[in-house]
């Protein structure tokens, strides 16, 4: 099991972790106590999973130029 | 006058530049416009941005100029060995008086020369290991800022955002490039490195994947992506690229050097992204199963708890059998002690009346008379071994005698005198018989000298020469010394034959 905390895991990092998490449940060979350690993980690993999933906001900006294509700033895209 | 004799009667006479100026119009009049096939030659471009170059066969070469507004307007820079059609004018240079021609645009001469040129450029970044499968990074699985280098107008770009949304809306970048003509390489690669120089947390965020996208067209349209400026920098591109190009069936330079090709831009964003909606179902399903696993788990555990204790027997039953043996061992226990505490007494004072001050006075003295009785014994003992030791030394010192060692040394001592007198007696013996020899010899050596002979009366005669033996040695000498037994005696030089003369009878004897 990753030691990372789950707040600084990527998505996919949080995805594999959880599935391990469930793996491991379900094979009913683990402690009582440690069987609800893991469940709480993997809520919180579901949580994160989750919010990732909920930030899918589109955003589309182009980035601006001076005359030597040094990048300037951004420019917001819309309409496409 | 001579200096005109040869100058041609109505022949027109120039300056050298009104000369420069008439071949000039001449040429530029008839080759205004014109299009040349050649090889391509050196390149050289100047400092002022002109292009110079050599147009050859195998006979002849044209110099070639491209001014830099010309230049930049390049489809394609020409590259020596180029197999190429140029188009432009022939002009002058009157100050050097060369003929050049001046270059508007440079083609391939036709898809072969392109596609030649093409392969080997693959050849050479391939030998360099750029499409190496370990160089390529893996793709981030959910990015959260895509970078897109592409146009920024146009169906490519609205194609990704398109499928991006259907799939998982994400933070878009566009990077807007020319995607073909002239300026596109230089400006796809420096889009491409542009991203790549962004810190992470600046102010433009740093996109985790690259997406260098552009529709269909001709070979010549797609020609900027297979410019080696645009491979290269897809090869060193630190964030991970995806390239998409032209149809499924082309394929240019920057799809071997990229990370993950894809044959369509749309194709391109389904790569980049998951779809969210997948991901959400599958999330949820986790969630169930997560909850799913935890309850069973306690139910089963429940039920085993349930299980086990219905096997379990009652407290008060368990103590039955052992209350009952306690019960048992306590009504016996008072008389036990009882009978154990009699018996010992009854032990104890058997063994006090054995015990009495008689007894040990009668070991005492029983052991007091063994000593005495020991004690008589052991002085005579020590007597009798004394003696006997004595004896057997006394046997033995008898046989141990000097007298036959004396008799021994006598009898060696006579034999010592005897021998001693044998060697005495031989030593003398040999010691005469060596003596008589000795004065046998020096009687003979006597009679053989000439001294005996001296002796008998006879003498000998020296001279200065040695030994004189005839008269007329005798009267040659200036000398002569005449040897007696006793002595010699000299006979003056100066009348030698007075002095020879007492000798004759004597010498005449012996003759």
């Amino acid at each position: 099991m990753s030691n990372k905390p789950v707040a600084e895991m990527s998505f996919e990092e949080a995805m594999a972790e959880l599935e391990r998490t469930v793996g491991a449940l379900e094979r009913g060979d683990v402690a009582l106590e440690d069987s609800i350690k893991l469940y709480e993980r993997g809520a919180e690993l579901k949580k994160r999973c989750d919010a990732k999933l909920r930030e899918a906001e589109e955003k589309v900006a182009a980035i601006t130029t001076d005359k030597d294509g040094n990048p300037t700033g951004t420019t917001p895209v819309e309409g496409l | 006058m001579d200096m005109f004799e040869d100058a041609p009667g109505n022949t027109p006479e120039y300056t050298v530049s009104e000369l420069s100026g008439a071949v000039r119009r001449a040429i530029e009049g008839e080759f205004g416009h014109v299009r040349v096939r050649g090889e391509v030659g050196r390149v050289m471009v100047a400092r002022t941005g002109h292009m110079y170059f050599d147009l050859k066969d195998q006979r002849d070469v044209i110099a070639c100029v491209s001014w830099k507004g010309q230049v930049s307007k390049f489809r394609h820079r020409p590259e020596e060995g180029m197999e190429v059609i140029a188009t432009g004018r022939m002009t002058t240079f009157g100050p050097q008086s060369k003929y050049q021609l001046n270059v508007e645009s440079v083609e391939p001469a036709g898809a072969g020369a392109l596609m030649a040129m093409l392969e080997k450029r693959k050849k050479m970044l391939e030998a360099e290991g750029l499409f190496a499968a370990e160089r390529k990074t893996p793709l981030p699985y959910l990015p959260e800022v895509i970078g897109v280098v592409t146009s920024p107008t146009g169906a490519v770009i609205r194609d990704i955002l398109h499928r991006l949304r259907d799939r998982f809306p994400r933070k878009v970048l566009i990077w807007p490039v020319a995607v073909q003509g002239e300026a596109c390489a230089r400006q796809v690669a420096a889009a491409i490195e542009g991203f790549n120089r962004l810190s992470p947390g600046g102010a433009v965020p740093r996109p985790d994947l690259l997406i260098v996208a552009r529709g269909g067209g001709s070979i010549e349209d797609l020609w900027g992506f297979n410019e080696e400026i645009v491979a290269r920098a897809a090869a060193a591109s630190e964030i991970p690229l995806i390239s998409a190009v032209g149809h499924e069936t082309d394929t240019t330079l920057i799809d071997y050097v990229s990370d993950r090709r894809a044959p369509t831009p749309t194709a391109a964003a389904e790569i980049a992204v998951p779809v969210r909606l997948e991901l959400l179902t599958w999330l949820d399903g986790q969630g169930a199963r997560l909850s799913r696993a935890l309850t069973s788990g306690i139910t089963q555990r429940g039920q085993r708890l349930r299980d086990l204790s219905r096997a379990l027997p009652r407290p008060d039953s368990l103590l039955d059998r052992p209350r009952q043996r306690l019960d048992v061992a306590s009504d016996r226990l008072p008389a036990a002690l009882t009978r154990t505490v009699q018996a010992r007494r009854v032990a104890l004072s058997e063994a006090a009346g054995r015990l009495h001050p008689s007894t040990l006075r009668g070991m005492v003295s029983g052991r007091r008379d063994r000593f005495a009785l020991w004690q008589g014994r052991l002085s005579p003992a020590l007597l009798r071994a004394v003696s006997d030791k004595r004896n057997a030394l006394d046997r033995r010192a008898d046989r141990l005698s000097v007298t036959p060692i004396r008799r021994e040394i006598a009898q060696g001592r006579r034999d010592l005198d005897q021998l001693a007198q044998r060697f005495e007696a031989a030593a003398q013996r040999q010691v005469s018989g060596w003596a008589d020899r000795l004065a046998g010899l020096d009687r003979l050596r006597e009679t053989l000298g000439h001294k005996a002979t001296l002796a008998r009366g006879y003498a000998v005669v020296h001279s200065d020469a040695g030994l004189v033996t005839s008269k007329a040695a005798a009267e040659a000498a200036t000398g002569l010394e005449i040897e007696f037994a006793d002595g010699r005696m000299k006979i003056g030089g100066a009348a030698p034959k007075k002095a020879a003369k007492p000798k004759p009878p004597e010498q005449g004897s012996l003759f």
